[in-house]
């Protein structure tokens, strides 16, 4: 391990002559390789999945999880597709977390831009209560929200799991974005308000423009989490026709029409939506990482 | 507060009515009836009979519910402690070795990799993981019969004996990204001044990560710690997809628990009762955790 501790000076070495100096430390090579290993293994449950979702069944069963395909087998993941009608299950997710993104920003802005920059009274036992409700089990609200929606009619229907994790989703952007509007420069502000803005006005046309970095992380949270909700979805879309995505998939595993390259085709089309939202998700995150650095 | 200035609060608080009138509505009026009902024996249906602590002295005394408290403590080992160890390795090891060697690319390369099973859906995790673990048709005791080591091969999930166990390896594989990313992102805030000086002073690898990492990475060591336990002790839907709690509740879970209570038993009140020890229990943890955070950062200053 001494070798490592010259490693930054070696860093600027290897620019120049790589081959060289890679030569000379094997160590580095072990370390690289061990990690390998690693990211092998946590990636490779996916790839298996990927690989078996366009196998044919007597391919699978003939050659096992690992070979490659004969031949690109689809009918698995049509007859997946049209038999869960997943295309409205993707509808209904894409709905849900839209509608609760927008909204739950909106509600943390609102409730933000009084406790953050209003500094409202009170506003210390705001915020506690905000960081408890981000912290309750969804177990313990699940049966009086199950009941009331009943009597409200609004069982079944993604009305009821759009206002939920509005609210939900909003407990944390009211949390996290208080902290930031905490410190908002207080030259805009007064500037707004030396141009005779009204609250409302310095809210849309000051602070929400400036903070928009911010913003866009949130939603993005908001989007990725509500799309990957399971307990409350599950409890509350009971008919085929209002489930999501993961409630779909969830619910049909034991089931009897479940064979290995049907399973692993489900499981491919859960996967995908979630890899794209996570190509998204990766710049916004990089954005709000650099913009952070050069504050 | 000198920040204020001449500003005055007021006209703010109006932009808080919303927000707390949904709060009460879907936060607030659903836990204190949830807390009241767990006083009753109710169906669900009629009115709920007030049984005063009934529902918590049989709880008590019901070894599932130990059981499951028992289970939790397995999960914390494989979703907090063991992911937040190995993350912190592995994110020092990414940060301060092998980006500097072989560049920042391939650091965020595995950063991404190991993070990947962290944007999936909890349900669909559970798909993949039990198709893989299923005993007959699954992939990993086809691969082990196809390498001669039949002798290996299990029903990983459908034994008392390793459900648990193996719930506990696909919940290290999926939580391991999260560390990592927290961790690297709070290894930047690290003045490169100071791995420069422990240079001088002829400190090894080891040493510097030890003293330097290990000590500047401490905030967001509690908040990842913080947050990975109270997953661990919300966790469902891995549960459900993957074992529903058994085989012969090998694996049952407060949550799964009160779950089947309140929807399949229509035990409402005792469901109630396994919600409020749960959330008590979260928030106790979280408050303790958020006080040794700051005694700690007051011995820092």
């Amino acid at each position: 391990m001494t070798a490592l501790a010259t490693a930054p000076d070696t860093r600027t070495e290897s620019k120049t002559s790589p081959g060289v100096n890679r030569r000379r430390y094997p160590a580095r090579y072990i370390v690289l390789g061990v990690l390998l290993v690693l990211l092998l293994l946590v990636v490779a449950p996916l790839l298996v999945v990927a690989l078996n979702a366009v196998k044919s069944p007597s391919d699978y069963a003939s050659n096992g999880p690992l070979s490659i395909p004969k031949s690109l087998h689809w009918d698995g993941i049509v007859d997946f597709w049209q038999r869960v009608d997943f295309s409205r299950k993707l509808l209904n997710s894409f709905i849900t977390s839209a509608v609760v993104s927008v909204l739950a920003v909106i509600l943390s802005v609102l409730n933000a831009y009084a406790l953050g920059i209003g500094r409202v009274r009170g506003r210390v036992w705001f915020l506690v209560f905000f960081l408890v409700a981000n912290l309750l089990p969804q177990e313990v609200l699940v049966y009086p929200l199950y009941y009331l929606s009943k009597s409200l009619h609004l069982y079944d229907s993604l009305f009821s799991i759009i206002i939920i994790f509005t609210v939900i989703q909003s407990a944390f952007g009211t949390y996290l974005l208080s902290s930031v509007y905490a410190e908002f420069p207080t030259e805009l502000l007064d500037a707004a308000a030396v141009d005779g803005a009204g609250r409302f006005r310095t809210l849309w046309r000051v602070v929400v423009p400036v903070s928009r970095p911010t913003l866009a992380v949130l939603f993005t949270f908001f989007f990725i989490w509500t799309w990957n909700e399971f307990f409350l979805p599950l409890v509350f879309l009971i008919s085929n026709a209002n489930q999501t995505v993961p409630v779909a998939l969830g619910v049909l595993q034991g089931d009897r029409q479940m064979d290995a390259t049907t399973t692993s085709a489900s499981a491919l089309i859960g996967i995908l939506p979630a890899m794209l939202f996570f190509l998204i998700f990766q710049r916004t995150l990089t954005r709000g990482i650099t913009a952070g650095a050069i504050k | 507060m000198s920040r204020q200035g001449g500003r005055s609060t007021a006209g703010f608080g109006w932009y808080l009515v919303p927000g707390v009138l949904a709060s009460l509505a879907v936060i607030v009026v659903p836990l204190v009836m949830t807390v009241g009902i767990s006083f009753t024996r109710w169906s669900g249906i009629g009115s709920p009979v007030w049984v005063g602590f009934e529902n918590y002295t049989r709880l008590f005394h019901d070894e599932r519910f130990w059981a499951s408290f028992g289970h939790i403590l397995l999960l914390i080992l494989a979703m907090a402690v063991v992911p937040t160890l190995l993350g912190l390795l592995l994110a020092a090891v990414l940060f301060d070795y092998i980006a500097k060697i072989f560049g920042p690319r391939w650091a965020s390369v595995f950063r991404s990799g190991f993070y990947l099973p962290q944007v999936l859906p909890v349900a669909v995790t559970g798909i993949v993981w039990g198709w893989i673990l299923h005993p007959s048709y699954g992939a990993l005791n086809r691969i082990l019969d196809s390498v001669g080591l039949s002798s290996l091969s299990r029903n990983w999930l459908g034994d008392p004996k390793y459900a648990l166990y193996s719930v506990m390896a696909v919940m290290v594989w999926f939580q391991l990204g999260y560390p990592i990313v927290m961790f690297m992102s709070g290894l930047q805030r690290i003045d490169p001044e100071l791995y420069e000086a422990a240079d001088l002073d002829g400190a090894g690898w080891w040493q510097r990560f030890r003293h330097i990492t290990v000590y500047l990475i401490k905030p967001e060591f509690y908040v990842v710690l913080v947050t990975t336990t109270i997953a661990a002790l919300k966790i469902f839907g891995q549960i459900f997809v993957l074992t529903r709690g058994g085989p012969s509740n090998a694996t049952l879970v407060p949550s799964y628990f009160a779950w089947q209570n309140f929807f399949q038993k229509a035990q409402v009140g005792y469901g109630s009762a396994i919600s409020t020890v749960l959330t008590v229990l979260i928030v106790v943890l979280a408050f303790v955790f958020l006080r040794l955070q700051t005694r700690d950062e007051r011995k820092g200053v």
